[in-house]
C-alpha cells in the first residue's frame, strides 16, 4: 500500500512552542543572509564605479593604486568567493573603512548605535503610552466627535515630514522660545557619564549624577517628541481597531453583566484582550522610529546612527552608508524576531499556525 | 450604463473625503500649472538674499536670492509628478506580480513572496536610502529606490486576496468553461482587488511623496538647483534664523500628503465599512 507512516520518528515529538520558536529563528537567519546579500549586491554589483567611489576620484585615476586596491580587496576574484569574502569579513567586525571618517564603519557605528537606541526605546514608550490612550478614548467613544477628533489628528500625525518637524521644533523651542535645551546628547559643560549602557539617562543614573541625568533627559525630549508624532499616529489608529473587537467580544460583555466597569473593566479586561494585536504592530513601529532617525537626527546633531547615516549620505560615503543599512536590517530583524517570540508565548494559537 | 460612473453616492461625501480631495486636486493642478503663473524664475538669484517674506517675496528669499514662494510652486511641479508616477509603477507592477503568485501558488507563489520578505526585512527609508546611495543620487534614482521598497505591498495584498478567491465555487466554475488563467484573474478576480489596492494606492501617494522629499533631504534625491521640497528644507538647516525658507516647503508636504491620506482613509470606510485596520497591518 502507501508509504509507512511517518510516526516512526525516532526523537520524541517536540512541544508546539520550541517548533514554533525553531521555525521562527530558521526564517529569521535566512532573511539575516538576504541582508546581506542585498547589501554586498548594492555594495559591488550595481552600475556605477565603486572602486572609484571608495578610492576617491584622484586615486582611481592611477592605474597602479587601482589594482593594488582590487587585489587587496579581492575583486578579481569570483562573486561567491567576494561574497564569502565579504561574510567572514563581518564575522570579524569588517564593514570597510568610512570614505568621510576615515575610521572603520565598524568602530564608527557601535559608537552611534547606543545613542540611537536610548531615543527609539524612549519613543516607543512614548507612542505606546499616548497611541493606547487616543486609541482606547477613540474606540470607547465611537462615532461621537472625539473619535473624529483622534482620527484626523492621527492622519496629521502620519503626515507630518519628520525632518521638518524636527528643523521647526528646534528653531521654535529653542531659538525662539529658549525653554528647549540645545542640540546634542548633553549640554557642552557636561562631561559624558561613565559609560555602562551606552544610555546617558541610565549611566548619569547609576554614577548618582543627578545633574547629568536631567540634562540629558532634557535633550531627549524634542528628538523624541518629533520621532513619536508618525508612530502615535500610527499606534492610534491601531489601538482603536483593536479595542473595538474587544469591546464586542463576549467576555468583555460578561464583565460589564457582572458590574465591572471603568479602570478594572478597562485594564483588566479590555486592555488585555487587545494587547496581543497591539504587540504585533510595535515591531514595525520600531522599524519606522529607525527610519525616522535618519532623518531627524541630523537636525539636532544627535550623534547616532541617524547623523552617521545623514553624514554618509549626503558625502556619498557609500561603506558609511551600507554599514547603517546593514546594521539597522539587523537590529529591525532582531526587533521583530523578539516581538514574533513573544507573541508565540503570549497567544498559544501562534504555534500551531 | 454610463450615466452610473457619473453619479457619485452620496456615502461617499464625508466632509474629510471632501476635504481632502479638494485640497489634493488643487495640488495636482499647481503641479501641473506652475511654470505658467509663478511670478519669479525659481533658478533666477537676482533677488536680495535671505529677504524675509513681506510684500514683494510672500514667503522671503533663500540663502541665493531666489523666491522661495516660486520655488515652492515649481516645486509641486517636480514633487508631485513624481509621486503619482511612483505610486502607478508601483500599483501595476506589485498587483501583477501578486496575482501570479497568488494564481499560481507553489514554487512561484514561495519564490516572490521571499522577495517581497527580504524587501521587508529592512525599514522602508533605510532601504531606500542604501540603493539610491548605491545607484548615485539623482532624483531618477531616488524614485527607482522608492519603487524597490514600495511595490511588495501591493503584491502581498494582492496576492491574499487572489489566495481567498482563488478556490470559490464562481472562479472555479470560470475555469471549467476553459477560462484561460489571465481570463479568470481579470474577469473573475480583478473586480474584488479594484477597492482594496485603491486604498492603498491613495494612501501611498503620501508615503510616496514624504518617501522622495526624505530622500531629497538626504541629498539623494533632486540635485542643485531643482526646486524640490526636500532639498529646500534641506538647505534651511544652513541659515536656522531664516525660518522661512524651510518652514513653507515642509507647510506644502504636509498638506499634500495629508490631503491624500484624507482621501485615502475616506475611500476605505466605503470599500471596507466594518474594518478600520491601518494599512500597516495589512503589511505585517
Amino acid at each position: 500500500m502507501g508509504k509507512p507512516a511517518r510516526a516512526t520518528r525516532k526523537y520524541p515529538p517536540r512541544s508546539p512552542l520550541v517548533g514554533y520558536l525553531l521555525r521562527r529563528l530558521g526564517t529569521s537567519v535566512l532573511l539575516l543572509f538576504g541582508v546581506t546579500v542585498v547589501t554586498f549586491a548594492l555594495a559591488n554589483l550595481v552600475p556605477g564605479d565603486p572602486i572609484a567611489a571608495a578610492l576617491g576620484e584622484g586615486a582611481a585615476s592611477n592605474p597602479a593604486t587601482v589594482e593594488a586596491y582590487i587585489q587587496e580587496r579581492g575583486l578579481d576574484q569570483p562573486l561567491p568567493v567576494q561574497y564569502a569574502n565579504y561574510i567572514g569579513g563581518l564575522f570579524q567586525g569588517d564593514m570597510g573603512i568610512s570614505l568621510r571618517t576615515a575610521q572603520p564603519v565598524a568602530s564608527d557605528l557601535a559608537k552611534a548605535v547606543p545613542a540611537t537606541v536610548e531615543i527609539a526605546l524612549l519613543a516607543i514608550v512614548v507612542s505606546l503610552g499616548v497611541g493606547v490612550a487616543l486609541g482606547s478614548l477613540a474606540a470607547y467613544r465611537r462615532g461621537k466627535i472625539s473619535d473624529q477628533l483622534v482620527r484626523v489628528l492621527s492622519l496629521i500625525g502620519l503626515s507630518i515630514p519628520t525632518f521638518w518637524m524636527a528643523l521647526v521644533s528646534f528653531n521654535f523651542f529653542f531659538l525662539q522660545l529658549r525653554i528647549a535645551p540645545g542640540a546634542g546628547r548633553l549640554s557642552p559643560i557636561l562631561p559624558p557619564p561613565p559609560p555602562v549602557t551606552g544610555f546617558f539617562t541610565v549611566d548619569s543614573l547609576l554614577a548618582g549624577q543627578w545633574v547629568t541625568f536631567t540634562d540629558a533627559l532634557a535633550h531627549l525630549m524634542l528628538p523624541v517628541f518629533v520621532l513619536s508624532l508618525f508612530t502615535i499616529g500610527l499606534l492610534t489608529r491601531f489601538v482603536r481597531t483593536s479595542v473595538l473587537e474587544v469591546l464586542d467580544a463576549d467576555y468583555v460583555r460578561a464583565g460589564r453583566a457582572k458590574g465591572l466597569s471603568g479602570p478594572r473593566l478597562f485594564f483588566g479586561y479590555v486592555l488585555r484582550g487587545a494587547s496581543l494585536p497591539i504587540l504585533t504592530i510595535v515591531g514595525l513601529a520600531f522599524g519606522v522610529l529607525l527610519s525616522g532617525t535618519v532623518l531627524v537626527e541630523a537636525v539636532f546633531a544627535w550623534p547616532g546612527l541617524g547623523s552617521y547615516a545623514y553624514n554618509s549620505a549626503t558625502s556619498l560615503d557609500l561603506p558609511g552608508v551600507m554599514g547603517v543599512g546593514l546594521v539597522v536590517g539587523v537590529v529591525y530583524l532582531t526587533i521583530n524576531f523578539a516581538v514574533d517570540l513573544l507573541y508565540g508565548v503570549l497567544d498559544p494559537r501562534v504555534r500551531l499556525a | 450604463m454610463r450615466k452610473r460612473w457619473l453619479r457619485i453616492p452620496a456615502a461617499w461625501i464625508t466632509p474629510l473625503g471632501v476635504i481632502g480631495a479638494i485640497i489634493a486636486v488643487a495640488w495636482v493642478g499647481i503641479a501641473f500649472t506652475a511654470r505658467l503663473w509663478i511670478p519669479v524664475d525659481p533658478l533666477s538669484q537676482d533677488l536680495p538674499r535671505l529677504q524675509a517674506p513681506g510684500i514683494d517675496t510672500l514667503m522671503g528669499t533663500d540663502a541665493l536670492g531666489r523666491d522661495v514662494f516660486s520655488r515652492l510652486m515649481a516645486g509641486a511641479g517636480v514633487t508631485i509628478p513624481l509621486a503619482l508616477t511612483l505610486v502607478l509603477m508601483s500599483l501595476v507592477v506589485g498587483t501583477l506580480i501578486g496575482a501570479i503568485a497568488g494564481y499560481f501558488g507553489k514554487w512561484v507563489d514561495e519564490l516572490l513572496m521571499r522577495l517581497t520578505d527580504l524587501v521587508m526585512a529592512f525599514p522602508t527609508v533605510i532601504l531606500a536610502m542604501v540603493v539610491a546611495a548605491a545607484l548615485g543620487p539623482s532624483l531618477f534614482n531616488a524614485v527607482i529606490a522608492a519603487f524597490v521598497v514600495s511595490w511588495p505591498q501591493y503584491a502581498r495584498m494582492t496576492r491574499s486576496i487572489v489566495l481567498g478567491l482563488r478556490t470559490q465555487n464562481y472562479v472555479m466554475a470560470g475555469r471549467l468553461m476553459g477560462f484561460s488563467p489571465f481570463k479568470t484573474l481579470r474577469v473573475d478576480i480583478a473586480p474584488n482587488v479594484v477597492g482594496p489596492i485603491l486604498v492603498l494606492a491613495s494612501l501611498d501617494v503620501g508615503t510616496a511623496i514624504l518617501l522622495l522629499t526624505g530622500l531629497s533631504f538626504l541629498g539623494l534625491g533632486a540635485q542643485p538647483p531643482t526646486p524640490e521640497w526636500g532639498s529646500m528644507i534641506s538647505a534651511a538647516i544652513q541659515n536656522f534664523d531664516s525660518w522661512w525658507i524651510g518652514l513653507f516647503p515642509g507647510l506644502a508636504i504636509l498638506t499634500v500628503v495629508m490631503a491624500f491620506n484624507f482621501v485615502g482613509d475616506s475611500l476605505r470606510d466605503i470599500f471596507d465599512p466594518t474594518s478600520q485596520v491601518s494599512r500597516a497591518a495589512a503589511r505585517s
